[in-house]
């Protein structure tokens, strides 16, 4: 009964999708027919209160495991822990487009609900847009991914959930990513909804930013857990793979980030009109675009646990009409639509767009690097296109792009001059060349990492730099919000510069009560022990870890068998310090008694994503204080409609 | 009718799975090859070996480096690489070797030839396009503003 229940309203929710479409268009058309025009908003907000009443509906089936739901049967199992029965809901093909439709149902209720800026008109296209949207998407779960598939006969027991899953991970890590990621529609209804209007004005891309920002930290947020998640999780001390399913993730980011400044651009000096659009519509395109390379299964990888081509074909057909039909409005309107004021070589509007042209070729180049395999297989070449190529070449393009982003933010809008920044520019040449002379010379590090280390000095310093000088309890939040995302990249960049530069990796076989030495740290192999979970069983190793005389720490990495699925993995175990991370993991066991213990001592490798939440930090506060702004614009306002309104009968 | 057959079919499926997979367990059971699991007693070359373990691409996992893999298939790989590098052939020379053997698929990094020539011309174009927009953008609109 449940699983009908949750179907029904799966297709009550699309049907409301096209409802919503229809007003939307309808009510552009005919602005006089109040009953068409009053319904779209509230439509909008229906469609979301059953997409989420479809998606508690999968919660409930999997907290209960109903096994009578094929979707349960082949992705649960009655002996997980709760939690992981909960998040396991979206831990496989068809409860992920679920939470993803669902997301973006609750982004278009919220703007339905709460986004009162923009003209009427473009409000009805942008939710317009978020309904046809939905529709595809909703279309594409009821006929090739129904998640409320029943069995002809309920089975005994379910398949189980892949180990690697059974983490909190998996309970943080795909609702905020798919937060961020689909919470980019809006920013592309917007695009959308500006161009069907030709009304790009700064008081639209103030109305666009916070939906950007709010979208972009969660997407920072997730991608930073997922990294966090997958570094410890799968057991091999990497961190970022480039893998493809990465890559989906990292390419709306960049767009995204590139959209943040251009809007911001717009909204202070009304320039970068075009650009803004065009980012608007690319960063959601890239999500979508990441949604079939995850979702289609055309990927071998180790995220991609689905393969189904007809389900690949379905979203390929969703993208081709998306994509293909914004890009199409956006040719067919972009030259309608002026771009805007002016501005000086030196001037911040300049640095910005330099930035945003290099943030968009990166994207072009983790595109290519991504892409490029699956056509080689299609022409009958296989190839591989991994870290060394990604490292080599994005930072050809990121390596510039942060020096630019080193000194932006001290110039002005419209127009200015390098001889007015030049002491804070001695200031940087000064720190990086103390900082390229100490690590060249202290370390032999390789270029890439060198460049790393230097830039991230240099980024540091500068990102403070907006702040000299100021009375800081005058600052406003956006800028402190500024300066906290540049200081994240400082910090996030240090950390991989410093773990690619440093890191020190041991391999051995020891015999309980043998030590061995992995950078500073001396780690004795204690015992062995076994130890049981809830749906596991596990070798547990004892390392005792200490730096010269220090006092010891301890660390017990596993090694796990599961029996639903039957399936071996390793529990790494870290111990972390202020200046990095000792990271243990449990191999199998020699014949003589020995086991291998796999080493790392990674310096600083924290700062990574600690950077990444500094970066979603700086977006959180700038959102505060952009919506705290406008709320108060909004009092100062309609204080002087009251004022007014009281002065006409005198 | 159909549910049945499909039924049926993954039940034969799900035989011919576990018939093929018993020559392969066998072949898992057998002890890992010496220095699938063991460091190379000279630093310097465990070094060597190691970044070109992370290159290697694992050819029965996929999406993974014989470095981070623990497929026997990749341990027989460490095992070579290592041997090789101990043996005195340098890093480049063990790559060419096994991407002659496997092809272009089996390194991380690409390297230019006819079958990927445009990874390394796409980039060169790419950036002269975003030289292109930037002096546009920046370069052109000097004259309106002064």
């Amino acid at each position: 009964m449940m699983a009908e229940l949750g179907l029904a309203a799966l297709w009550l929710a699309a049907a409301l999708a096209i409802l919503q479409l229809v007003t939307g268009i309808w009510s552009m058309r005919a602005p006089e027919l109040v009953a068409i025009t009053g319904a779209v908003r509230p439509v909008t907000i229906l469609q979301a209160v059953f997409a989420a009443l479809s998606f508690t509906v999968l919660l409930y089936l999997f907290a209960v495991t109903d096994l009578s739901v094929e979707l349960v049967a082949a992705n649960s199992h009655t002996a997980k822990p709760l939690l992981y029965k909960i998040t396991g809901a979206w831990g496989n093909h068809e409860g992920s487009m679920l939470l993803w439709v669902t997301v973006m149902a609750l982004s278009g209720a919220l703007i339905a609900g709460v986004e009162y800026r923009l003209p009427e008109r473009t409000m009805q296209a942008v939710l317009a847009c978020q309904g046809f949207v939905a529709a595809g998407f909703y279309a594409f779960l009821l006929f090739s991914s129904n998640p409320f598939a029943r069995l002809p006969q309920p089975l005994a027991e379910g398949n189980g959930l892949n180990p690697l899953l059974q983490d909190v991970g998996l309970a943080l890590h795909p609702p905020t990513l798919y937060i961020g990621y689909v919470g980019l529609s809006v920013a592309f209804s917007f695009a959308v909804g500006a161009l069907v209007t030709r009304q790009v004005t700064p008081d639209f891309a103030r109305a666009m930013r916070p939906w950007v920002l709010g979208a972009w930290v969660f997407l920072t947020l997730g991608i930073t857990a997922g990294s966090y998640w997958a570094y410890y999780e799968l057991g091999w001390g990497g961190w970022w793979f480039w893998d493809p399913v990465e890559n989906a993730s990292l390419m709306p980011w960049l767009a995204a980030t590139a959209l943040l400044h251009s809007v911001s651009v717009l909204a202070a000096r009304d320039a970068l009109r075009t650009w803004t659009l065009m980012l608007g519509v690319l960063a959601f395109s890239m999500s979508m675009l990441g949604t079939f390379l995850v979702r289609s299964g055309i990927l071998t990888s180790v995220h991609a646990f689905a393969v189904d081509p007809q389900r690949g074909t379905f979203i390929l057909i969703l993208l081709a009409i998306y994509i293909g039909g914004a890009l199409l409005l956006f040719a067919l309107r972009a030259g309608a639509v002026a771009e805007g004021e002016r501005f000086s070589v030196a001037s911040r509007e300049s640095a910005l767009v330099v930035n945003n042209v290099l943030l968009t070729a990166i994207l072009g180049i983790v595109l290519l690097g991504t892409l490029y395999p699956l056509l080689a297989e299609a022409f009958g070449e296989r190839v591989s296109v991994g870290p060394p190529y990604f490292n080599l070449v994005g930072a050809i393009f990121a390596l510039p792009m942060l020096a630019v982003l080193a000194i932006g933010p001290l110039l002005r809008w419209r127009r200015d001059s390098l001889q007015r920044i030049s002491r804070p520019l001695i200031v940087l040449a000064a720190v990086g060349g103390a900082a390229l002379v100490l690590t060249a010379v202290l370390f032999g590090v390789g270029f890439l990492p060198l460049a790393g280390l230097v830039l991230a000095a240099v980024l540091a310093v500068a990102s403070v730099m907006p702040l000299s000088g100021r009375n800081l309890r005058r600052v406003p939040l956006a800028v402190w919000g500024m300066v906290a995302a540049h200081l994240g990249v400082a910090a996030a960049l240090f950390g991989m510069a410093s773990e690619s530069a440093f890191t020190s990796e041991r391999l051995v076989a020891l015999a309980p009560g043998q030590a061995t030495q992995v950078g500073p740290w001396q780690v004795r192999f204690a015992a062995v022990q076994p130890v049981a979970g809830p749906n596991w069983t596990a070798l547990e190793a004892r390392l005792e870890a200490r730096i010269g005389t220090g006092a010891p720490v301890v660390l017990t990495p596993q090694a796990r068998s599961f029996w639903a699925p039957a399936q071996q993995t390793t529990e790494a175990a870290l111990a972390t310090s202020w200046n990095g991370q000792l990271y243990a993991v449990m191999g199998g066991a020699a014949d003589d008694g020995r086991w291998q213990i796999r080493l790392w001592w990674k310096p600083f490798v924290t700062f990574i994503w600690y950077g990444g939440g500094l970066i979603a930090l700086g977006g959180a506060l700038s959102l505060a204080g952009r919506v705290a702004d406008d709320l108060k614009r909004r009092r100062v306002r309609a204080r002087g409609a009251r004022r007014r309104a009281q002065m006409v009968p005198a | 009718m159909t549910r049945t057959l499909s039924l049926a079919a993954a039940a034969l499926a799900a035989c011919l799975i576990a018939w093929t997979a018993v020559p392969a367990a066998a072949q898992d059971a057998l002890p890992p090859a010496p220095y699938a699991y063991r460091e190379l007693d000279d630093s310097r070359q465990e070094a060597a070996a190691r970044a070109l373990m992370h290159d290697l691409r694992c050819v029965t996992c996929q999406g993974q480096s014989i470095a981070d893999s623990d497929a026997p298939m990749a341990g027989d790989m460490r095992h070579f690489v290592r041997t090789r590098i101990a043996a005195g052939q340098n890093a480049e020379e063990v790559r060419g070797w096994l991407e002659q053997r496997y092809g272009d698929y089996i390194s991380y990094r690409p390297s230019f030839g006819r079958a990927t020539w445009p990874l390394f011309v796409l980039p060169v174009l790419l950036g002269l396009i975003a030289l292109v927009i930037i002096l546009r953008r920046v370069g052109g609109t000097r004259s309106a503003v002064q």
